[in-house]
């Protein structure tokens, strides 16, 4: 009974992961960049959800639209400013500037919102569920969260091979040029796939929030390493490679501490994924890179 | 044919030598400031860091800029090279008294454990390509810093002791000392660390570099970077040349590890100072100073480091400026847009000297 | 497009120009570029005076970073002490400068923090705030003979060198309390522990608390750890403590990790009683937090915000004006540290034109002398080792308040 509810655990820290992991994911698709200031764009999307619940009482719907609006807005913003310049650049000029936006992020949210913790109180007022006469119990937000992933993964899945802008964002990922002479937008697929990226961090920061309710200016950083972790562990670039990385990266890290050592989980979690990579070197669900000569 | 080659080599001697000059030049600079009294505390207190981290991108610049591979797990390396020197230091500070020879012993250690866990982590790692690779490099990172903050090791009259995850195992007798006391570190090490080290180790580390790339098993390295496929074909033994690119570069990156550790009192491994965060900060450094170039990565080391703590006075801005200059900087090195627009302005400023000289 | 990308520019270019300026002033010399630096950023609303008619008293801590929270905490309560002290007439008769740099809880950082501040004129320190970088600045100190004041390192590493004291307990202090305290108000029997084993404060209490658990007949039945790369989750740690059935799980951590502890345990339904040391408090302050689930959460902790003594609710009040907050633990120290460093001043005569290491020998053989009335303690006394020596108050969260046991 024990380990069925450490699994439960497992799959509701991984949903988690899993949903931050598909914005990097989508990103990475597409513009071919790890765009590292995803994890603080969540950040942001949870401040603003908060400040609209717990300052202006609002309703947590319409907190929740408004976070997604900032965060979008703000997604397509760093994309114009930041990154849009150095598209032409070497891959890693734009993982730096990345790194730049999250530190400005982080630091801008530390002077705008103070540097002490707010508590989060969960959108989700879903009862927990309890199984086996109590013994077993799944939260509210878990049930929501892994729904919601699994919704957005399979609506991404059916935007993308049913319209015509994602049928545009897939000609992009699979060559950029090559689409250009086709008549396909590049800049404007590139600031909608970066638009509805974060439009999606913004629920997944809610939701992350809501499981484990604390927030700070550096709130997003750690779980969005950890979520870039389970994209590549899913092998980067895909949809449903996002869902299996980060709900095998929650269920690893919580069974790790559970049964080896609490001390070492992240050890273990980190020896996991490098095992994986070296059988799989491209992750579970991982294209396999062409070579050519 | 010979003749362009001979001309291209001694450009290249040439460059090379004008980054050793530079190193010397700031250095006899620095000290006659020193002995003048015209160098104020805070900077005095920098040059260490300065050179540690110099130290490290060079290091790292050698894997990315040389062997085209993306690590964000230098800091790992450093973390080995720190810890492992500092361990020597405690071990050997009663039996070596002459502070030279211990810190030469500690950085002997530190630098051949580092080349130990790059090789180790290389044979496997160096199979994946790009992105796949970065991430076993940070998990790496993360392995070590994980498990050096659970590892506790003692020594007193019985002899050592050995703990993981549990320091209360060990039970100490009275004059016992802690070598490495988990989350704690390792504290009392002895300040060895100097500019003039810091120097001498960054000349070192240029010289072994240099030599690195434009031997023999530099070009194959660099062959590799650019296709790899047909310097397969030539009979390049991959997998050969690419450990030991990787290990000499994790060597370098442990060297700066040690100058780290015996520059403060105290080492632990934090994520600010050996976990990802460090790691990107020292790609920054590379990638800002240009892939390849080893005078770069010095200059953007030092000139990175300066940064937040000349904008001190800004107080509570001071790192939201650092965020905005580390992104204009980058605009400004590498968008297509402004060099366009940067040469321009040369032309442009080369005209109107003419003009004025004419 | 062009536009932004000009604004960016121009913002570098008066960046570099201004990391320029303060690099030219600096390589000058030392006292010129010291005053310089001081009116620029006169932390005190005096101004500048002239060097030997102030003390000028440094802070270091993390005002950015992820422990930020404590050091932002600390500069704000220091600057109320030290507005206070000035409005009243000084220390011994002379004016306060105080000046805070940060240091990110980085040991390299903080070096270079107090490297700055010495610059600056720095003549004590009260830092630093955290205790790894405390460990790396108070061996500069101690090169200096500079007098060092931290209000909350609490490693025993901290005060090796004699020219430091603390204002908070020590960590094996804290943890051996704690074990004594439950074990003779036979709070439980069987004891789970959930700590940071990647940090040193945490690992420092939890060590102690085991070794003197042993002692008092305490049975820990689990000793669970998390990260600071892994601080989100802590449903496994919960289980495991209540599959063992600890009936008290012991919380040698801050209140930030705290809080989602209690949240995650009430939404297991475990309800065992939750014993905190002195990072626990702040708790209740943490915005929007639900303080029914820290009903019942005990704790040893120095300091009480809403206490009902004179002083306390003074202190408080003034702090909310000017900040907003209600101030932690980290506040108190640091107004006591002020308070501390003008008792040994006025004990010792000490005057602001000695040099750096006659005032650090002077107030260090004050702070044996002196006893202090403070927010964290009443007769709190020194030992030469640099630990202060008061007596750790129990609390108990009742109706979402403090309340002595």
């Amino acid at each position: 009974m024990n380990f069925l509810s450490y699994l439960i655990n497992g799959i509701s820290l991984g949903s988690v992961y899993a949903i931050i992991a598909l914005g990097y994911t989508m990103v990475y698709g597409i513009a071919k960049m790890l765009n590292f200031a995803h994890g603080d764009v969540i950040m942001v999307g949870c401040y603003v959800t908060f400040l609209s619940m717990s300052r202006m009482g609002w309703h947590p719907l319409p907190a929740v639209l408004l976070s997604m609006i900032v965060c979008t807005v703000l997604g397509v913003v760093i994309e114009k400013i930041a990154y849009k310049p150095l598209r032409r650049a070497i891959p890693l000029a734009v993982l730096i500037t990345a790194i730049g936006v999250s530190y400005f992020l982080q630091n801008a949210a530390l002077l705008l919102f103070g540097a002490d913790t707010k508590s989060f109180t969960s959108v989700v007022t879903l009862p927990a569920l309890k199984l086996a006469g109590g013994a077993l119990t799944i939260s509210g937000t878990t049930i929501v969260t892994v729904v919601v992933c699994i919704v957005i993964m399979v609506g991404l899945s059916l935007f993308i091979k049913k319209t015509k802008a994602g049928q545009a964002m897939l000609a992009v990922s699979e060559d950029k040029d090559a689409a250009q002479l086709m008549g396909v937008n590049v800049n404007a697929t590139i600031s909608l796939t970066f638009a509805i990226g974060s439009g999606l961090a913004a629920i997944a920061g809610v939701l992350f929030c809501s499981a484990y309710p604390t927030l700070t200016p550096y709130t997003g950083s750690m779980p969005g390493i950890k979520a870039f972790t389970a994209a590549v562990f899913g092998g980067i670039g895909s949809i449903p490679g996002a869902l299996i990385g980060g709900i095998l990266l929650g269920v690893i890290e919580i069974l790790g501490r559970a049964y080896i050592s609490s001390q070492l989980s992240d050890a273990i979690v980190f020896a996991v994924l490098i095992i994986v990579l070296l059988v799989k070197p491209t992750g579970i669900l991982g294209k396999k890179m062409q070579e050519k000569v | 044919m010979a003749k362009i080659n001979i001309k291209s080599i001694k450009k290249q001697t040439r460059d090379h030598l004008l980054t050793f000059a530079m190193v010397i030049v700031v250095y006899v600079v620095v000290q006659l400031l020193i002995t003048a009294g015209q160098m104020s505390s805070l900077m005095q207190g920098l040059l260490v860091p300065m050179c540690t981290y110099s130290i490290v991108a060079i290091g790292l610049n050698l894997c990315v800029g040389y062997l085209g591979e993306l690590s964000i797990g230098h800091a790992g390396f450093m973390c080995v090279g720190a810890f492992s020197g500092a361990f020597c230091t405690k071990l050997l500070e009663s039996v070596i008294t002459n502070k030279i020879l211990l810190f030469a012993v500690a950085l002997l250690v530190g630098t051949a454990m580092a080349a130990f866990f790059g090789f180790l982590i290389g044979i496997p790692v160096l199979r994946l390509r790009g992105d796949y690779l970065a991430i076993v490099t940070l998990a790496f990172g993360e392995i070590i810093k994980n498990i050096i903050n659970v590892l506790y090791i003692a020594k007193d009259v019985d002899g050592f002791h050995f703990a993981i995850s549990n320091g209360n195992e060990i039970k100490l007798s009275d004059e016992g000392t802690w070598l490495i006391n988990g989350a704690k570190g390792i504290t009392k090490i002895p300040h060895l660390s100097s500019f003039t080290a810091g120097v001498i180790l960054i000349l070192i580390s240029l010289f072994v570099v240099y030599n690195l790339v434009n031997s023999r098993s530099g070009r194959a390295i660099m062959a590799i970077r650019d296709n790899r496929i047909a310097a397969e074909s030539v009979g390049i033994n991959i997998t050969k040349f690419k450990l030991m690119a990787f290990t000499i570069s994790a060597a370098i990156a442990g060297a700066g590890g040690v100058l780290y550790a015996h520059n403060l009192s105290t080492v632990t491994a934090t994520p600010a100072n050996f976990g990802y965060n460090m790691s990107i900060m020292i790609l920054v450094f590379v990638v800002l100073g240009g892939m390849g170039n080893f005078r770069g990565s010095i200059l953007a080391a030092v000139l990175l480091t300066l940064l937040p703590e000349v904008l001190r006075g800004l107080s509570d801005y001071r790192m939201l400026i650092y965020s905005i200059v580390l992104i204009a900087m980058m605009l400004f090195n590498w968008a297509p847009k402004c060099i366009e627009w940067r040469q321009k302005l040369m032309a442009g400023f080369k005209k109107n000297t003419e003009k004025g000289a004419a | 497009m062009k536009k932004a990308l000009s604004v960016l520019l121009a913002t570098a270019m008066v960046a570099t120009c201004l990391g320029g300026c303060g690099q030219e002033s600096e390589s000058g010399s030392t006292d010129a570029a010291g005053s310089a630096a001081g009116t620029e950023n006169a932390a005190s609303a005096e101004g500048t005076a002239e060097a030997g008619s102030v003390f000028k008293i440094g802070g270091i801590g993390p005002t950015t970073g992820g422990a930020a929270i404590y050091g932002t905490a600390v500069m704000n309560a220091a600057q109320i002490a030290v507005d206070e002290i000035n409005a009243a007439g000084g220390m011994n008769g002379y004016q306060v400068e105080f000046k805070a740099e940060d240091d990110q809880h980085d040991a390299e950082k903080s070096v270079n923090a107090y490297n700055s501040l010495k610059d600056w004129g720095m003549q004590i320190l009260m830092g630093t705030v955290t205790t790894t970088p405390c460990v790396a600045v108070s061996e500069k100190t101690a090169e200096d003979g500079m007098f060092e004041l931290t209000p909350s390192a609490s490693s025993t590493d901290v005060i090796v060198n004699d020219n430091v004291f603390q204002v908070c307990f020590t960590d094996p202090n804290q943890g051996t309390a704690s074990a004594q305290y439950i074990a003779q108000n036979g709070l439980a029997s069987k004891v789970a522990i959930i700590y940071d084993s990647s940090d040193v404060y945490s690992s420092g209490i939890e060590a102690t608390f085991v070794e003197e658990a042993a002692n008092q007949g305490l049975e820990v039945v689990a000793e669970e750890a998390f990260t600071a790369d892994s601080k989100t989750d802590f449903s496994t740690q919960l289980q495991k403590a209540q599959s063992a059935g600890a009936e008290l799980v012991f919380l040698p951590i801050y209140y930030t990790e705290a809080s989602i502890i209690l949240t995650q345990a009430n939404s297991m339904g475990y309800e065992p009683t939750f014993f905190g040391v002195d990072g626990m408090d702040g708790i209740l302050g943490v915005e929007n937090f639900d303080t029914s689930l820290a009903e019942g959460v005990m704790l040893l902790t120095p300091f009480a915000a809403d206490a009902q003594d004179e002083a306390t609710q003074a202190f408080v009040t003034k702090y909310q004006e000017a900040y907003g907050e209600v101030p932690n633990q980290f506040a108190a120290d640091a107004y006591d540290a002020i308070y501390i460093i003008k008792a040994a001043i006025e004990e010792a005569g000490a005057t602001p034109d000695m040099s750096v290491s006659d005032l650090g020998t002077a107030l260090s053989e004050a702070m044996t002398k002196i006893t202090v009335d403070g927010l964290t303690g009443d007769g709190m006394t020194w030992e030469a080792t640099g630990e202060a020596s008061k007596a750790p108050k129990a609390v108990v969260i009742k109706d979402g308040a403090y309340a002595a046991m």
